[in-house]
């Protein structure tokens, strides 16, 4: 289990995470929503140890990230950045294979390949397996760095904004492969989103940030609903139902 | 495959070089074993194609560790102020103890180029847009402010020329006894080897590292000692060699990508067979004159940096 306390991060005078708690839960999809500059991405930086805090402790499995050897860490944890644009010219498979480089580092055994194999399975990519990065398309681009991910084979997965430039149908699909980390390999998965009826329809429970602090936390047909959006984004937001899922509509 | 005609073609091209030059020496003079010329083979020739090839492994293996440091395909030894570095430690050993013996010369050299190169990162890493030719752009002013101060000093001291002539790459002083010192990127050239898939980790960013459970910083700085051991090295045993650790990788990648573990034997051997073809042309093009390496090197390099430029470009 992840669990964050007291998590104080600032730039200067700016307070960006306040003293933020909370634990997550396993095997469950928990997404982050809120405003831009609620702390978001950077509560997932944090737990990420890709960005330090200034104060309080992030625990993994009840042991503090910090006492974790980085490579032991990078076996349990593994965080996807939209920013994480990799420049090399690998081929997805290549790239897919260094998910194993926590364990295997410089060469990979057969149990390794298995898993590559596996996670370009479990991502439909066997055609395009040993095509360059830069020859594909952005939702191909996408399914490679998830397979890379489920390669690395973490119990705990961060995802960043990962449907930022992908369009309606590779989003859906995103969307679909989270849920399928979670519902069938038992993934725990915490997810920064911005669409609000992603969240919705994909989610097992949302954190609602605001000004650096967590201002929700709860189940996702607790959270989507009019007054608590309304409070989280200072909007009016009219939910429909349809489908047995919660739509909203904020335009 | 691809590595083992890469070595054939190394090899003949080693024999060839051995057999390149003003005395003439024949495979019969080995057999019939002309003492004159065996010693001639075993104090000039074996030693200067020695050197030719881990000079041509080491600086293109140099150039690409600092690609993959700098996330930048346009850094190398030549443009990131590394060669003017090792320049300004040869001067500062020059002015200072210029009797104290190679070891120390060695020292001075390598401990100016890992500075350099440490404050370039630094430099880079602060650098917010990293435009890919930006970054290079910056490394060449860096080197231009270092050139500028080891100038004024050697202007002073009226060692201009000699200082010249230490950056003038050239492989035809090399003597057995006196050019041992390029041994070191050895160890150098093991290394990367060894952490090729933490060099092309490396080559992911920092996230990225983290993310893999890899050490950044330490990974770093190994890169660092490896590319200022081999950089001083060659400049102390034969000059600059300009152009090598940028072109070579370059057209490497853009064939083979950047897997290192795949790559980085077919851009060691790929810089030995080109440093050892500039070689032979510069000794046979004016024979029996040579041109010096340096000249040929920038030569070729400077039109194949042309056509990477508008083919990277696409």
């Amino acid at each position: 289990m992840i669990e964050v306390q007291e998590i104080t991060k600032q730039y200067g005078d700016k307070v960006v995470l306040d003293r933020v708690g909370m634990q997550f839960n396993k095997g469950k999809i928990t997404s982050l929503i809120g405003g831009n500059g609620a702390g978001k991405s950077t509560l997932l930086s944090v737990i990420s140890r890709l960005l330090s805090q200034d104060g309080g402790v992030v625990l993994v499995d009840e042991k503090n990230v910090t006492e974790y050897k980085s490579k032991m860490l990078a076996q349990r944890l593994s965080i996807l950045k939209q920013s994480n644009h990799v420049r090399l010219k690998l081929t997805v498979r290549e790239l897919v294979s260094f998910g194993r480089f926590p364990y295997s580092q410089e060469k990979l055994t057969k149990e390794d390949n298995k898993m590559v194999d596996r996670a370009i399975d479990f991502l439909n990519l066997k055609e395009i397996e040993h095509s360059y990065l830069d020859e594909l398309s952005g939702g191909q681009k996408q399914r490679a760095y998830m397979a890379m991910v489920v390669a690395q084979d973490t119990e705990y997965i961060l995802l960043d904004e990962p449907l930022n430039n992908l369009d309606m149908k590779h989003s859906v699909q995103t969307m679909k492969i989270m849920r399928k980390l979670a519902d069938e390999l038992g993934k725990t998965i915490i997810i920064v989103l911005h669409d609000i009826n992603f969240a919705s329809h994909y989610s097992d429970y949302i954190v609602a940030l605001k000004n650096g602090k967590i201002i929700y936390h709860d189940t996702t047909e607790n959270i989507i609903r009019e007054d608590v959006l309304k409070d989280v984004f200072d909007i009016n937001i009219k939910i429909c139902e349809f489908d047995s899922k919660r739509i909203c509509n904020y335009f | 495959m691809r590595i083992a005609v890469l070595s054939i073609i190394l090899l003949l091209l080693a024999v060839v070089s051995l057999f390149v030059g003003v005395a003439d020496i024949t495979v019969a003079d080995i057999i019939s074993w002309d003492i004159e010329k065996i010693s001639l083979i075993s104090i000039s020739r074996i030693p200067r194609t020695a050197a030719l090839i881990l000079a041509g492994v080491g600086m293109s293996i140099s150039g690409v560790i600092m690609q993959q440091m700098t996330q930048n395909k346009f850094v190398s030894p030549t443009t990131a102020g590394t060669l003017e570095a090792a320049k300004m430690g040869l001067l500062i050993f020059f002015i200072f103890t210029p009797n104290a013996g190679m070891t120390l010369k060695m020292l001075s050299a390598f401990l100016f180029t890992f500075f350099a190169s440490m404050i370039f990162l630094a430099i880079v890493r602060k650098i917010k847009h990293r435009n890919v030719v930006f970054v290079p752009l910056v490394g060449l002013m860096f080197g231009g402010i270092i050139g500028s101060v080891s100038t004024f000093f050697a202007v002073q001291l009226n060692i201009v020329q000699d200082s010249n002539a230490w950056m003038m790459g050239d492989f035809s002083g090399i003597l057995q006894g006196r050019y041992e010192l390029i041994y070191l990127t050895l160890p150098a050239i093991l290394i990367t080897y060894f952490y090729a898939n933490k060099f092309t980790v490396i080559g992911m960013g920092e996230e990225f590292s983290k993310n893999l459970g890899l050490n950044y910083n330490s990974i770093m700085n190994i890169g660092l000692f490896c590319v200022s051991l081999t950089v001083s090295s060659v400049v102390i045993t034969a000059g600059a060699i300009p152009f090598l650790g940028l072109i070579i990788p370059n057209v490497v990648s853009l064939i083979f990508g950047d897997n290192l573990k795949k790559t980085l034997p077919l851009i060691a051997l790929s810089g030995a067979v080109f440093l050892l073809i500039c070689d032979i042309l510069g000794r046979v093009v004016i024979y029996p004159y040579e041109v010096p390496i340096g000249v040929t090197v920038s030569v070729f390099g400077s039109i194949i940096f042309l056509f990477l430029l508008i083919w990277r470009k696409r």
